[in-house]
């Protein structure tokens, strides 16, 4: 399962509580984006559409190994939610495949996909929009176990009061309603509800963002737990960089819908190589008694998804851009050390 | 620059009182629940040209305390005790008139949202010339060309033209940007901001920030800076209060909190952070949730939450007390101690 070839983000690198070891560049290949792209048409004013798209993912091919926290970070509008629920096939690509544990989703026949869905589950952000108001925590909590027939009666029931369990809540909880509980307990029942399936892939869609500071660190513990528990693979998606970099092996960084970056944490904290990536490493504030302003590296906002700029989306902002950049879009390439970037100026060392 | 203040004592040697001064401030809702008390006690001070940061979780009183300054609070919030001086002058007392004066004039805010804050119907240039208007008394053609200035000033790029979009038409970080023009066009000795970058992405809030910093110095402004976000205040602030429950637990000087804190629940949330640059193996997480405010403990409010909590917290209230061999305030029984090896 360790890899071996890759010593420099083994052990001492590992998101907390990593059993066996990280998952590296051997580890088996779990889900893959094969040229993953995803356009909506863009709706204006009160009638209907204009014609004009929204590229909200642009051709993004990427692996998630088995076992890992693939970490994807990058501001409103990059794409990061919409990749998410590709990867799981919530929504249909425009173009291009996923390919979950060898098998190609966009193939399968509706009632395999539906055996499938048991193994890829997906935590949204919003614990209070994400939650049935009126159905019982026991009875959010079993709706997939009923769904996929895991398991009925008193069977059923001891299963969701292990999972309750098992997320940090007690038995009794089930027959509460949402509303009685505060947020970080509702993302409890949000994971536990996902976990309910046993599936081995989970999408993460900023699961701690709406949570207060001192709540937010239980909910990263306890998905750093589960992962080592039961093996899951995580794909986590977050605004916030600094969690992100707490729970993920890897990290791909987005910009209008594209991968510009995708490195183990430790080499993409140490050395960002793309610009981009760079730029948003100085903006996070940190904090520390030591700490300096954060420096606004890039200026102006992200040029809109419906019309993205020429070349490499990043180079009006970019100021190492040339006149190659422009023109010419830079393809994630691969280089040493497990990294990927997409740039014409500080590509991946070979 | 503490330019031109009137009225100063010719035999006046003391220190010029504080621009902001709060003492003993309480707060109450009244809900279909009964009455909650959202702030009990809360005094703050923030110098002339200086930067305090209010910090805390959802409920702990920093918007409030901003809201009240301003005198901007709901119909059913009350101040049930307390005294809010700007300039030596207490807010609770004003007239009306006055009050109107005060706001957007010598004291101005700003919010999270500066979506909800603009009217959609009107242009960003038109809003920024209107409050030039009311405030300065000019006429429409020289409002409009201070209008342009300001915008010039929060550095919105091209701003004769950007001055007729809507608001609409501009990106978030554009939006907050007319929000501070519009907070500034009356020269503010006091800006409140609460949240101000909360629903920005990262590198825009990063311009954002930079952008008040360095207005704050052009201009001599003091900045009250309400975030739940500690990397902000680390890196904006001269002072930080963090508040709990409707307290302020803690006081003290940003380096000296964040390196010798002295409250346990400023502590833990320092050791709750993930970090970029030092990172843990696992977050320490503070055990249990926010109390509801009506359901208070007896004592100390973070008393069930507190690793070192001992009997004492459970039947005595702490009040703010100067922090042992600190230079802050604090609010416990059993402060930490100030370790050895300071940066």
């Amino acid at each position: 399962m360790g890899g071996p070839t890759r010593p420099t983000v083994a052990a001492a690198h590992d998101p907390p509580s990593q059993g066996t070891g990280a998952p590296g560049p051997d580890s088996p290949v779990l889900v893959e984006a094969r040229h993953l792209s995803k356009s909506f048409p863009l709706r204006r004013g009160l009638f209907g559409r204009s014609g004009e798209v929204v590229h909200a993912v642009s051709d993004v091919t990427l692996d998630v190994r088995s076992g890992e926290t693939l970490g994807v970070v990058g501001e409103s509008g990059c794409g990061k939610s919409t990749l998410g629920r590709l990867l799981i096939r919530l929504i249909e690509p425009t173009a291009g495949e996923v390919i979950f544990d060898g098998r190609r989703l966009g193939d399968l026949p509706a009632r395999e996909m539906r055996a499938l869905r048991r193994e890829m589950q997906i935590v949204f952000q919003d614990p209070y929009g994400s939650l049935e108001a009126r159905m019982r925590v026991g009875a959010i909590v079993a709706e997939g176990i009923e769904i996929h027939r895991l398991a009925s009666g008193a069977a059923k029931r001891e299963r969701v009061d292990r999972l309750l369990e098992e997320v940090g809540l007690r038995p009794e909880h089930a027959d509460r309603y949402p509303h009685e509980f505060s947020g970080g307990q509702r993302q409890r029942i949000g994971i536990a509800r996902a976990l309910a399936v046993g599936p081995r892939f989970l999408v993460l869609d900023e699961p701690v963002s709406a949570l207060d500071v001192s709540v937010q660190a239980q909910v990263v513990n306890l998905l750093a737990d589960l992962q080592a528990r039961h093996g899951l693979t995580y794909f986590f998606v977050s605004h916030d960089l600094r969690v992100v970099a707490h729970l993920s092996h890897r990290i791909a960084v987005l910009y209008l819908g594209r991968v510009v970056e995708l490195a183990p944490r430790d080499s993409l904290l140490a050395t960002p190589l793309h610009p981009y990536t760079r730029a948003l490493l100085e903006a996070v504030p940190e904090a520390s008694p030591e700490a300096r302003p954060a420096q606004p590296s890039v200026q102006g906002d992200p040029p809109s998804p419906v019309a993205p700029p020429s070349g490499c989306a990043f180079h009006p902002r970019c100021p190492f851009a040339e006149a190659r950049c422009r023109v010419e879009r830079p393809e994630l390439l691969a280089g040493a050390g497990d990294r990927a970037v997409a740039c014409h100026v500080f590509p991946a060392a070979p | 620059m503490s330019a031109g203040r009137p009225g100063g004592e010719a035999g006046a040697v003391t220190a010029p009182p504080p621009l902001l001064e709060i003492r003993d401030l309480a707060v109450e809702f009244s809900t279909p629940r009964g009455t909650v008390r959202v702030l009990d006690g809360v005094s703050l001070e923030l110098a002339r040209g200086a930067t305090l940061g209010l910090v805390g979780e959802s409920g702990s009183g920093k918007s409030v305390t901003a809201l009240s300054i301003l005198r901007l609070l709901d119909d059913n919030a009350r101040i049930v005790r307390g005294e809010i001086r700007v300039d030596g002058e207490d807010v609770a007392s004003m007239s009306d008139e006055r009050l109107r004066r005060m706001r957007g004039g010598r004291v101005a805010m700003i919010f999270q949202e500066p979506a909800t804050s603009l009217n959609p119907v009107f242009t960003a240039g038109f809003q920024v010339a209107e409050t030039i208007r009311l405030h300065r008394g000019v006429s429409r053609r020289e409002a409009r060309e201070q209008a342009v200035e300001m915008l010039r000033l929060v550095e919105i790029p091209d701003p004769e033209r950007r001055a007729d979009s809507y608001p609409h038409e501009l990106s978030g970080g554009m939006k907050q940007r007319v929000m501070i023009a519009i907070a500034l066009s009356c020269g503010p000795e006091l800006l409140v901001a609460d949240e101000p970058t909360t629903a920005l992405d990262v590198t825009i809030q990063a311009q954002i920030l930079a952008l008040l910093r360095d207005l704050k110095q052009r201009l001599g402004m003091s900045l009250l800076l309400i975030t739940h976000d500690l990397g902000v205040v680390a890196n904006e602030a001269d002072e930080v209060a963090i508040f709990y429950c409707g307290r302020v637990v803690e006081r003290a000087a940003t380096r000296e909190l964040f390196a010798r804190p002295a409250h346990p629940y400023t502590a833990a949330l320092l050791a709750s952070l993930p970090r970029l640059r030092r990172r843990a193996e696992r977050l320490v997480a503070i055990p249990g949730v926010v109390p509801d405010l009506r359901r208070l403990p007896s004592g100390c409010r973070f008393r069930d939450r507190c690793v070192q909590a001992r009997e004492r917290c459970a039947v005595e209230d702490p009040s703010l007390r100067p922090a042992p061999g600190g230079t802050g305030l604090v609010a416990c029984h059993f402060p930490l101690e100030a370790t050895a090896g300071v940066a």
